[in-house]
């Protein structure tokens, strides 16, 4: 009884508590509503009319046409393509770098921090900043870095954008993203519980056989979880294709996101831009959705191991 | 496990050529605004030069450099701030009261982070024209604080878990109120991760582009934006661009590097969870 009393202005107290704190995430829900929700409602919306923004006065409904139009343009199956080709290669390349350095970094050796301290730094440059930097001052086809190396060797002097388009915007993505990986990645090899590994050596496991049943297994979840984040970032670049290729020659480097950019705001065709903005979504969900499975998967097999 | 001797110290070497490798890029950028513009052309390119700050001079005080800086500045501290306001209640009350539909908000909350912008770059534009917001930096505010949002929700959130439910339940009984319990129990409990939090809404709306280029002009045109002008200045001004470019990442590097360890953590955040 005693106990009730002494406990009793604190019960009235986490009844106001109590009614408070329902309602504690709302402002963040309706702002999240308003600022995304609305938008993609409207994307939807706009991707049923005709409607051109130096024509304004012809707008109007028109139903589904502009998705047969968006399907049936040859440049659209080239963008979607330059969009996968982009993202899976940066994705493959930076895991594959993210896993060495990772393994390079988790050793004890001199000056360690300050390895780790250049190596994380392209992940924190502006991509502006890299694209110009490297379209300017490394990849000039007279005056680069990389011309100039070309020239003393005695090489004829690359033009990079020119000639390598696809693979230029690749290379400055990965030099972008590997940090990222590697950090992620870095964390998950501090995690390792070292008698594991220590016992799988007296076992007399070789390092392939140590990397291969006691490291990879252990990173998967970290592996999967950054190649999700990263794959979401890739799957809308624009920043590095605008400056280093605006989407050229041609449409050779034209992701989803820079042929959208074009679509709406170089040829103000509002309804078609909108179109493609839906199948972005789309394919942006697709990739979550493949996640989701595998992550399920993963944790089934870890509840029947 | 016997591995010849010159193993360890030739993983050591290679470790430093990568890292140098994938440093160098950044070096030449800032060895070359020390460079004058006959310097930054000169072949074969020059790794010894006299040092000028000529271009730092004209970079930063002959050109619209600090306008757009203090752009940044003020969408990047608005939006991080916004975001925090709006995040840290939601994540706070998803973290110690949960309900029937505390799973789903936070789900939802967090998709909403793998909408890809393109998606809803129209619309944006349009009602952005329609209500005055196009390049203003309270449109950018808004913009940012949405993209950071379910970022801190769920990082606030995994924090929060962490602290102790024994030290809450005890200030309870002791008849706390929820705005002391938060003010002097939980937030120096969180404020390291707090502090990583805000370093990664800082970073990336710092370093945002595609919303900043096609909602803002002039006025409320951000840095990166303003570089992203530089695409077309080939050949004529390397050291200038050079030194623009430097100053536009220093703050957010020299950020990055001091708080390594916060950035690792908040990064790894859905790893561990």
């Amino acid at each position: 009884m005693t106990q009730a009393t002494a406990t009793r202005p604190a019960a009235d107290n986490s009844d106001l508590i109590y009614s408070l704190r329902r309602w504690l995430p709302l402002p963040a829900i309706l702002f999240m509503v308003a600022v995304t929700q609305v938008p993609l409602v409207v994307t939807l919306g706009f991707s049923l009319e005709r409607w051109n923004l130096l024509r304004p006065q012809r707008r109007r409904f028109q139903g589904i046409d502009n998705y047969p139009d968006v399907l049936s343009d040859p440049n659209f199956f080239t963008i979607i393509l330059n969009t996968l080709i982009i993202t899976l290669s940066v994705v493959a390349a930076t895991l594959v770098l993210g896993i060495l350095l990772a393994l390079l970094l988790n050793r004890d050796f001199a000056g360690k921090g300050v390895v780790r301290t250049m190596l994380i730094t392209p992940f924190l440059i502006m991509p502006t900043v890299s694209a110009v930097l490297w379209k300017n001052v490394l990849f000039n086809p007279a005056f680069g870095l990389l011309a100039a190396l070309a020239a003393m060797l005695g090489l004829q002097r690359p033009d990079m954008l020119q000639d390598f388009p696809m693979f230029s915007v690749v290379i400055v993505t990965v030099w972008q993203w590997t940090p990222f990986m590697m950090l992620i990645l870095l964390a998950g090899l501090q995690s390792l519980d070292h008698d594991q590994i220590e016992a799988a050596q007296i076992d007399g496991g070789g390092y392939l056989t140590l990397f291969r049943y006691i490291v990879l297994p252990h990173l998967r979840r970290y592996i999967e979880l950054a190649i999700l984040m990263e794959t979401l970032f890739i799957l809308s670049i624009f920043g590095v294709i605008f400056v280093l290729t605006s989407g050229g020659p041609g449409t050779q480097t034209t992701n989803l996101s820079y042929g959208i950019y074009q679509e709406a705001f170089q040829r103000w065709d509002i309804g078609e831009a909108s179109a493609m903005g839906i199948f972005a979504i789309i394919l942006a969900n697709i990739v979550v959705l493949l996640f989701v499975r595998v992550l399920r998967r993963g944790q089934a097999e870890e509840v029947t191991a | 496990m016997k591995r010849p001797y010159w193993v360890g110290p030739g993983l050591t070497l290679l470790t430093y050529l990568i890292a140098f490798a994938m440093f160098f890029p950044i070096l030449w950028m800032i060895m070359t605004s020390f460079k004058t513009e006959a310097d930054a052309f000169a072949f074969p390119p020059q790794v010894v030069f006299q040092p000028t700050l000529a271009n730092w001079q004209i970079a930063l005080f002959d050109s619209n450099f600090l306008d757009h800086l203090i752009n940044t500045l003020l969408i990047t501290l608005g939006s991080t701030l916004l975001a925090l306001g709006l995040g840290i209640p939601a994540a706070y009350a998803l973290a110690y009261y949960q309900t029937k539909r505390s799973d789903l908000t936070l789900m939802w909350l967090i998709s909403t982070r793998m909408l890809p912008p393109v998606g809803v770059i129209v619309p944006l534009f349009i009602i952005f024209r329609d209500l005055g917001l196009r390049d203003t930096h309270t449109g950018m505010v808004i913009i940012y604080s949405a993209m950071n949002l379910p970022l801190v929700v769920w990082m606030m959130r995994s924090f929060f878990l962490d602290v102790p439910y024994e030290i809450l339940e005890a200030s309870r009984i002791d008849g706390t109120s929820l705005l002391q319990e938060f003010r002097f129990i939980v937030i120096p409990l969180v404020l390291p991760g707090l502090f990583a939090t805000a370093l990664l809404c800082l970073i990336f709306s710092w370093n945002e582009f595609f919303f900043a280029f096609n909602l803002t002009v002039t006025k409320a045109a951000p840095v990166s934006v303003y570089i992203s002008s530089f695409k077309t200045a080939e050949g004529l001004f390397w050291a200038k661009m050079s030194a623009g470019a430097t100053a536009a990442v220093f703050p957010v590097v020299i950020a990055g590097w001091v708080a390594q360890r916060q950035l690792v953590q908040g990064l790894n955040m859905g790893a561990v969870k």
